[in-house]
C-alpha cells in the first residue's frame, strides 16, 4: 500500500525492541514495519466489529489510527465489544476506545473523530487516510462508505455480522470490485418485526474484526492475497468457512464504466429509512402498562397474549400465553375472539402487527401494550429484567 | 440432487436446517424444488410475481450466477449452491433481509 507521506519513517529504540516479532519476520521486517508506521488507516466504529479491529491495528504499530464514533458505551456493548470495560458504561466510545488504544501503544497518532459519517464529511475524512475499515452496522453507513471508498479511491476492508454468521472482504481496490457490485441496493426495509432476529453470538464480531485488521496489514505490507474480489463466509456454529468470487460488475452504479454515482446521496433515503425508526404502534388500539396493571389487579377479564420467541419468554414474561408472532396465522384458533384481548412484545413492534392481524382477523376487542414488557420493567415492576 | 446453503435469517423457514438437498437440473428448479418444499420461503426470495428478488444473490459453488447462465445454469450432482444474503451487522433493526416480506 503506497502512503503518500515524503518523510523517511524510523523506529527508535523502544519501537524496534516492540515490534521485534515482526522485524525478525522477513515478510515484515524493517521495511514493513516502516510500512504500517507510516499507513493511516481510518475505523468507521468502535463497536463489535471496531474493538478488536482497533486494538491489533494499533499494537501493530499502524502510525496514524482514525476512529469515527458518536456513540456512548451502553452495557449491553459489553457482551462483545471487548475495547470498552465496565466502568465506561456512559462514556464516549471514542474517549474510552482512545484510553485503551493509548496504553498499548503510545507511540501512535490517534486521531479521533466525534462525529456521525454523513454525505458531507465522508470524503474529507476519507481523504486523510489510506484505508478505510468498515466497522460499522446499518445499511446507510454500509452504501456510504462504499461510495465514499469508490470516489476517493481507497480500499475499502469490510466486515458484517449476523448472529452466527459473518462475511469478510475487501471492496473498492482499483481492479477489484465494490460493495455495490455485490448489492446494488439494499433490502427494502422489513415489515415484519426484526426484534426476535436479532442477536449475535459475542465472539463473532472478535473473529469477523481480527479478519479486517488482518487484510488491513496485507494491504499496507503489499503482502500474500487479499480478500479482492472473494466474499469470505463464515459460519461461527458449523466453524465452516467458504469463499465465493466476487467480479467486478462492469454495470456497477458505482465502481463500473458508465457510474451513476458520482458524488455521495442521502443514504438514509436510499435505504428507505424516513427518519426515526421506532417500534411504533402503527394506528392499532394501545394501552399503557399503567392501565393493564390497574385492570389485571381488579381482575378485569383480560386476555395477555405474548408473541415473543420462547427463548425471550425464558428471560421474563408476564405471565401471557405465548404464541410467537410467527406462528399466529396458524395458531390463531387458539384464541377467543370474544374476549378482551392485550398483547404485547418487548417494545410494542411485533405486538402491533399482531393486533393487526387479529383485527383483520375479525378481532374486536385487541390492544397493544405499548412499550412492550420494557415499559412494564420502566413504570410497573422493576423486578422484570430488561434485555 | 443438489445441495442450497441456508444463511441463518432463513433458516427458520425451513425448519432450521443450514443445507437443503433438492433435485432439479438447473439453479432454477433447483430453488424451485426447494419454495416447493418449504412455502414460507418463497415469499423472501421472489416476488409476487416469480422473479429472484435483485437483493438476492445466488452462487453455484463459488460462482456468481449471474456470471453463468442465471437461473437457466445447469447442475450437476453434487453441486453447491448458495443463498447470499446482505447482512448490516448485529444490530436488530437494521437486519433486513429476514424481514423484507410479509
Amino acid at each position: 500500500m503506497a502512503t503518500t507521506t515524503e518523510i523517511p519513517i524510523t523506529l527508535n529504540k523502544d519501537e524496534i525492541l516492540r515490534y521485534s516479532r515482526h522485524l525478525i519476520m522477513p515478510e515484515v521486517g524493517m521495511e514493513g514495519q516502516q510500512k504500517l508506521k507510516a499507513a493511516r488507516v481510518l475505523c468507521i466504529g468502535t463497536g463489535g466489529l471496531g474493538s478488536p479491529l482497533a486494538l491489533y491495528l494499533a499494537a501493530a504499530g499502524v502510525g496514524t489510527l482514525g476512529l469515527v464514533d458518536f456513540d456512548v458505551v451502553d452495557y449491553t456493548n459489553l457482551q462483545r465489544q471487548i475495547i470498552h470495560s465496565t466502568a465506561d458504561v456512559g462514556r464516549k466510545k471514542l474517549d474510552s476506545a482512545a484510553d485503551k488504544l493509548k496504553a498499548i501503544n503510545p507511540f501512535i497518532n490517534l486521531r479521533t473523530f466525534d462525529t456521525m459519517l454523513n454525505s458531507s464529511n465522508a470524503l474529507e475524512l476519507f481523504r486523510e487516510f489510506d484505508i478505510i475499515a468498515d466497522g460499522t452496522d446499518n445499511f446507510p453507513t454500509r452504501y456510504l462508505v462504499n461510495d465514499a471508498c469508490v470516489l476517493t479511491g481507497k480500499p475499502n476492508v469490510y466486515g458484517s455480522i449476523f448472529r452466527f454468521e459473518g462475511q469478510a472482504s475487501v471492496f473498492a481496490t482499483e481492479e477489484g470490485p465494490c460493495y455495490r457490485c455485490l448489492y446494488p441496493e439494499p433490502p427494502p426495509p422489513g415489515l415484519v418485526p426484526s426484534c426476535a432476529e436479532g442477536g449475535v453470538l459475542g465472539i463473532l464480531p472478535g473473529l469477523v474484526g481480527v479478519m479486517q485488521a488482518t487484510e488491513v496489514i496485507k494491504l499496507i505490507l503489499g503482502v500474500g492475497d487479499p480478500l479482492i474480489g472473494r466474499l469470505l463466509l463464515i459460519d461461527a456454529l458449523g466453524m465452516k468457512f467458504r469463499e465465493l468470487k466476487l467480479r467486478k460488475n462492469p454495470d456497477c452504479p458505482a465502481c463500473g464504466t458508465h457510474p451513476t454515482v458520482t458524488k455521495l446521496i442521502d443514504y438514509n433515503e436510499f435505504c428507505g429509512i424516513r427518519g426515526e425508526e421506532k417500534p411504533v404502534g402503527n394506528g392499532v388500539p394501545e394501552i399503557p402498562v399503567e392501565e393493564l396493571k390497574r385492570r389485571l389487579d381488579a381482575k378485569d377479564d383480560l386476555f395477555v397474549l405474548d408473541v415473543r420467541e420462547p427463548h425471550e419468554y425464558q428471560i421474563c414474561n408476564l405471565g401471557g400465553y405465548l404464541i410467537p408472532l410467527n406462528d399466529l396465522p396458524k395458531r390463531v384458533h387458539e384464541l377467543d375472539s370474544s374476549r378482551e384481548i392485550v398483547v404485547h412484545c418487548k417494545m410494542g413492534g411485533r405486538s402491533a402487527k399482531a393486533v393487526a392481524f387479529l383485527q383483520q382477523a375479525g378481532f374486536k376487542k385487541v390492544h397493544n401494550l405499548a412499550g412492550g414488557i420494557l415499559a412494564w420493567s420502566d413504570k410497573v415492576d422493576p423486578k422484570v429484567p430488561k434485555y | 440432487m443438489s445441495k442450497i446453503h441456508i444463511p441463518t435469517p432463513l433458516r427458520q423457514y425451513v425448519g432450521k436446517q443450514a443445507s437443503v438437498e433438492v433435485a432439479g437440473s438447473t439453479v432454477g428448479e433447483a430453488m424451485s424444488a426447494l419454495v416447493a418444499q418449504h412455502p414460507d420461503l418463497k415469499k423472501h426470495l421472489y416476488t409476487d410475481d416469480g422473479k429472484l428478488r435483485a437483493f438476492v444473490n445466488l452462487y453455484l459453488n463459488d460462482e456468481d450466477i449471474r456470471y453463468l447462465q442465471k437461473e437457466a445454469t445447469a447442475l450437476n450432482d453434487g453441486d453447491n449452491i448458495s443463498i447470499v444474503p446482505s447482512i448490516a451487522g448485529g444490530r436488530d433493526e437494521d437486519f433486513r433481509f429476514a424481514i423484507f416480506a410479509c
